[in-house]
């Protein structure tokens, strides 16, 4: 019998707005201590609103009530296993909510003398230097928000390199397995995208490369391991060839969760790589954000890195504004520091050795999946896997159930699905992450409900099709929605 | 009757034209939305755009998938089918008759010459798959 | 390690199963040259309460005083407790980002009232689900301009945020966006007019305006909006106050609004995480960036809603999106949501008044540089004492004074900006004024 984790009942929502009636409020104001100033005496008629049309109005229960079962409509790693590839969805340890809401972090204003900031400036060094160690790189910079944010800023110091030598060369290579911001970053720092084809183990071809790296290429965006999980084993021949035209190796650190204490980018040919603190350092995805992207360079890229730098001196850590060839801001102030902060919990959490052993279960459970479920799934590429899996949905389109129908079926056995229909070089994907974060016990679960689906897909197949069964609301009208678009509530 | 017109040609990104004295109106063929999907959104040049044989002047979205469409012929756009933009789904049920796209004023009416007859279309279409 | 649920005869267990022997086979596929044959050189593992005791370490090193009068993009606001009660809950806290709209609806109907909050807000048709801050929602609403105009001018007041300023220079230098900054009129500290009216030519795909901008000044929206408009350009007006906008007429003269939402119960929490947003007219939707919610209905004709209009983006269009951002700040745009659901449509106004009152009771004791009206933020001159040396006194008695300006504008380098929230108390406001004494 397949065991199912249940879905626990909800409830009926209204819209907040829908909530609302005149007068009703969930908020008191101190009394002044200094005089009433009329608004339209200080700031010009004109210049004062009207009252805000459509506002809430509501009281403090049914704020609580209100966000309470909206929140019970949503899946979470609290609740189980989250296997989207490449999106690294593990545990969001709590002592990391806990310490970033210290007052002295959260309540530290960006401008305050830095002489008083220390504390913070001491958080950002430390976490600097770990990822200096775990990526084998030389200099970081905390500054972008998110992972695409850490690509441009990549590109861009690729590209302030290269001017800095006279040419900014015209062209990015991207891998064909690439995810969707790889070009549309290249193309914002504008470069030209040339796509590389994988060869058959869905890995970089050293000769192909060799033959599209000529002195108009500026550098290549690679994500290793890749996106079938896979280890480019050619990794370091690759980047030998693109330094010997002088051209840089960009790796998208989306997948590092497979090689945290096992093998380090700076020691394979990477001049510089993003990582996203959201995914392989555990900080809470939130519902989507905030991330964070800090980027990790080589010595010959450190000038270029956006201003201010942490400096240290004999009074203690300063920001250093005096940066000439740096490529500028990137954005304001320094970072994401709430996100920082959770980050370097989680790497004193762990220590060296215990980064290294999350790595190993991560790598083991993405192994142990593949091996259970190889009998029942396609798997299009062998070559050995590290972090993630990548099956295909051939066996069951035969049977006309595609990856998205066992994907939406996966959600009546009590799990989120895995990532659908990505990489593109897998026609039909079912792209599986498990993380380290979950044990045999939620494994199996999860292999069990699989192979569970592909044995209806044999029987009756459209019981996988018109999935999911439990949910309270299932297969939402993306067509209507994007064709005449709702995007606000109206009275 | 083919559900592709005989007096229509046809290109290999799956586009169609049909020629009356001088003006192309051109549209997408039938394996086109098909293989799209439920389109849900068409983006088109503005009258009086130039357009070049085998250039994209506008796209087709489906709610995963953006397609550009290539003129098969070069010339100037004299109208644009105002309708679709309330109504894409008309491309899904009537892509051959009234949910063209455009209509160019043919600036080398020749190239029509080059492109595939409805027989030869349908046999390229069957190939492909 | 307390975070890996695996015990060791388990691991050895899925081990055999997948054939192996030891853990080091599963890094077979790495060269031997490429790994990483030591020990990570970090500190070991440590417990729960030693990270407490590391971390407030920190934090005791990190004063923010007994009162802060700094501004300039990130403000003190009172947090209510309702909203870290809300985005502490795992189901929020916990989630990925929604493309699984039946199990996501939670997160989606949250985004979908913060898209009509944002707009019932700024006067505009419709907003995204949030940019990472202000500073970065600047340059993507002028990529935006550029988009739907076909031009590449950008011109942009000197009284915009000068870190804003910063990033979109970073922005807009290779996608062939040439930048103008345009300066203030020096009694007023609005927007130099006749220097505008210079700046923007045919080839200007907008003007980017803060309001109130960087010296707490009201600009001149409407005037401003009426000279881009007859060249063919589009207005962008800026907020990194949003707390001004319950008592402040909404931009609705603008083409795009750009705002930070921090003052919406986000801790200045030194800079960051925040949240942008960008809102604009219901012509200009295709071209919004980022995370779009909609309303639609599931199979069985209930109300649902998903992510909608994703062709905009990255992992379709590719090089050709509308930008490279994946995601949106959703928690924290939550944070924002609940914020505005607790003080609602009086609440904002009496939050905002009380600001007002603040920060007029402050000034009136001050020198002031500019005449404009403004909200809760003033630029006041320093007289015969340096900024730093009063801020110095301040220190002194524990309290956080202004922002020298003269970092960004030497011309005012004998001014500071100061900002008084519903938060300052009358006492240390006094303390402020006997300082500058």
């Amino acid at each position: 019998m397949i065991k199912k984790v249940r879905s626990h009942p909800t409830q009926n929502e209204p819209l907040l707005f829908e909530r609302s009636s005149p007068g009703k409020k969930a908020y008191q104001l101190p009394a002044l201590d200094v005089p009433e100033v009329d608004p339209a005496a200080a700031l010009g008629g004109e210049n004062v609103r009207e009252e805000i049309p459509g506002f809430p109005e509501v009281s403090e229960v049914e704020v609580i009530r209100h966000f309470t079962r909206l929140s019970t409509w949503n899946y979470a790693i609290d609740l189980g296993v989250y296997p989207l590839g490449s999106c690294t969805m593990k545990y969001n340890p709590r002592i990391n909510e806990l310490v970033a809401r210290l007052d002295g972090l959260a309540w530290a204003h960006p401008y305050q003398p830095e002489t008083r900031s220390q504390g913070a400036f001491e958080v950002m060094a430390h976490l600097e230097q770990a990822l200096e160690e775990i990526t084998g790189m030389d200099a970081v910079t905390l500054q972008p928000a998110a992972g695409a944010q850490g690509e441009l800023t990549g590109i861009l110091l690729m590209r302030a390199y290269h001017e800095k030598q006279g040419n900014p060369r015209k062209k990015i290579l991207i891998p064909d397995s690439a995810h969707g911001t790889n070009p549309a970053t290249a193309a914002m720092v504008g470069y030209e995208v040339e796509n590389i084809a994988s060869n058959s183990h869905g890995m970089l071809d050293p000769e192909v490369l060799a033959r599209a790296v000529t002195e108009d290429v500026a550098g290549i965006m690679v994500t290793n391991p890749n996106t079938l999980g896979v280890f480019e084993r050619d990794i370091a021949r690759a980047a030998e060839i693109l330094h010997a035209k002088g051209a840089l190796v960009y790796m998208d650190g989306a997948n590092m969760n497979a090689l945290v204490g096992i093998a380090r980018p700076g020691d394979f040919g990477v001049d510089v790589m993003h990582l996203n603190l959201h995914k392989t350092f555990s900080t809470p995805h939130g519902g989507g954000g905030p991330g964070s992207g800090p980027v990790a360079v080589k010595k010959h890229l450190e000038p270029f890195l956006p201003a201010p730098r942490l400096k240290t001196t004999a009074e203690g850590l300063r920001l250093d504004f005096d940066r000439p060839d740096s490529i500028g801001r990137v954005r304001a102030f320094y970072g994401n520091f709430g996100v920082l902060v959770r980050a370097l919990a989680y790497i004193l959490a762990h220590g060296g050795n215990g980064l290294r052993n999350a790595t190993v279960d991560a790598v083991l459970n993405a192994n142990y999946i593949r091996r259970r479920l190889e009998p029942y799934y396609d798997l299009p590429y062998t070559a050995p896997n590290m972090h993630e899996v990548v099956f295909s949905d051939s066996k069951q389109a035969a049977r006309g159930v595609r990856t998205g129908d066992i994907a939406k079926r996966l959600i009546d056995y009590g799990f989120h699905p895995y990532t659908v229909s990505f990489p593109l070089i897998v026609h039909g994907a079912l792209m599986i992450e498990p993380t380290e974060t979950e044990g045999k016990m939620e494994i199996d679960l999860l292999v069990d409900a699989l192979i569970s689906i592909a044995l209806e897909t044999e029987n009756d197949p459209d019981v996988v099709k018109s999935a999911p069964h439990t949910t309270r609301v299932s297969r939402v009208d993306e067509v209507t929605a994007a064709r005449r678009p709702v995007l606000r509530w109206k009275p | 009757m083919s559900t592709y017109p005989d007096t229509y040609r046809y290109t290999k990104e799956h586009e169609w034209v049909a020629v009356d004295a001088g003006i192309g109106t051109i549209g997408i063929t039938h394996h086109a939305q098909s293989e799209l999907g439920d389109i849900v959104y068409v983006d088109l040049p503005k009258v009086g755009a130039k357009v070049d044989a085998g250039k994209s002047f506008g796209s087709v979205e489906s709610v995963k998938a953006v397609s550009d469409i290539y003129s098969p012929v070069s010339g100037e756009v004299t109208e644009i089918n105002e309708a679709l933009s309330a109504a894409p789904e008309k491309l899904n049920e009537d892509p051959h008759g009234s949910a063209w796209l455009v209509k160019i004023r043919l600036t080398a009416p020749e190239e029509i010459q080059s492109l595939m007859s409805s027989a030869d279309y349908q046999t390229y279409i069957k190939a492909e798959q | 390690m307390r975070y890996l649920p695996k015990s060791d005869s388990e691991r050895q267990e899925m081990l055999r199963a997948c054939g192996l022997e030891s853990p080091e086979e599963l890094f077979a596929a790495i060269p031997e040259p490429l790994r990483l044959n030591r020990p990570l050189a970090l500190d070991d593992g440590i417990s729960e309460y030693e990270i407490v005791d590391y971390f407030r370490a920190r934090s005791a090193r990190s004063v923010a005083g007994e009162a802060s009068f700094l501004g300039a993009g990130a403000y003190a606001h009172y947090r209510p407790v309702m909203v870290d009660t809300v985005v502490s809950r795992g189901e929020f806290l916990t989630s990925y980002t929604p493309y699984q709209a039946e199990l996501s609806q939670g997160t989606l109907v949250s985004i979908f009232e913060f898209q009509t909050m944002i707009c019932q807000l700024t006067g505009m048709d419709v907003a995204n689900a949030s940019m990472y801050d202000g500073s970065t929602a600047v340059p993507e609403a002028a990529m935006m301009a550029a988009r739907i105009t076909g031009r590449d001018g950008i011109v942009v007041a000197r009284t915009v945020h000068p870190e804003y300023r910063e990033v979109l220079e970073t922005y807009a230098r290779y996608q062939g966006l040439p930048v103008t900054e345009v300066g203030y009129d020096a009694g007023t500290g609005a927007i130099d007019l006749a220097a505008l009216d210079a700046a923007v030519t045919d080839a200007t795909a907008c003007v980017i305006l803060q309001s109130p901008n960087f010296f707490g000044c009201l600009d001149v929206v409407q005037a401003a909006a009426d000279l881009a408009h007859a060249r063919g350009a589009l207005l962008i007006v800026v907020f990194t106050e949003a707390v001004s906008l319950g008592v402040v007429a909404p931009p609705v003269a603008a083409d795009i609004v750009v705002g930070e939402l921090q003052s919406f119960a986000i801790s200045p929490s030194f800079g960051g995480p925040y949240a942008g947003v960008i809102a604009t007219k219901e012509k200009f939707i295709r071209q919004i960036p980022g995370r779009l919610v909609g309303e639609t209905k599931d199979v069985r004709g209930q109300r649902a809603y998903c992510l909608t209009l994703a062709t905009r983006e990255q992992h379709i269009r590719r090089e050709k999106a509308t930008s490279n951002i994946c995601t949106n700040q959703a928690l924290i745009a939550l944070m924002a949501t609940v914020f505005m659901s607790v003080y609602g449509k009086q609440g904002l106004r009496d939050l905002a008044a009380q600001n007002l009152a603040k920060a007029h009771y402050l000034a009136g004791q001050l020198d002031r540089r500019f005449a404009a009206p403004f909200f809760n933020e003033f630029v006041v001159r320093t007289g015969s004492r340096t900024p730093e040396a009063i801020n110095e006194a301040l220190l002194g008695k524990n309290i956080v004074g202004g922002l020298p300006l003269g970092r960004w504008y030497p011309e005012l380098a004998d001014c500071m900006l100061l900002c008084a929230t519903e938060t300052a108390r009358r006492e240390h406001m006094d303390s402020v004024a006997e300082a500058f004494a």
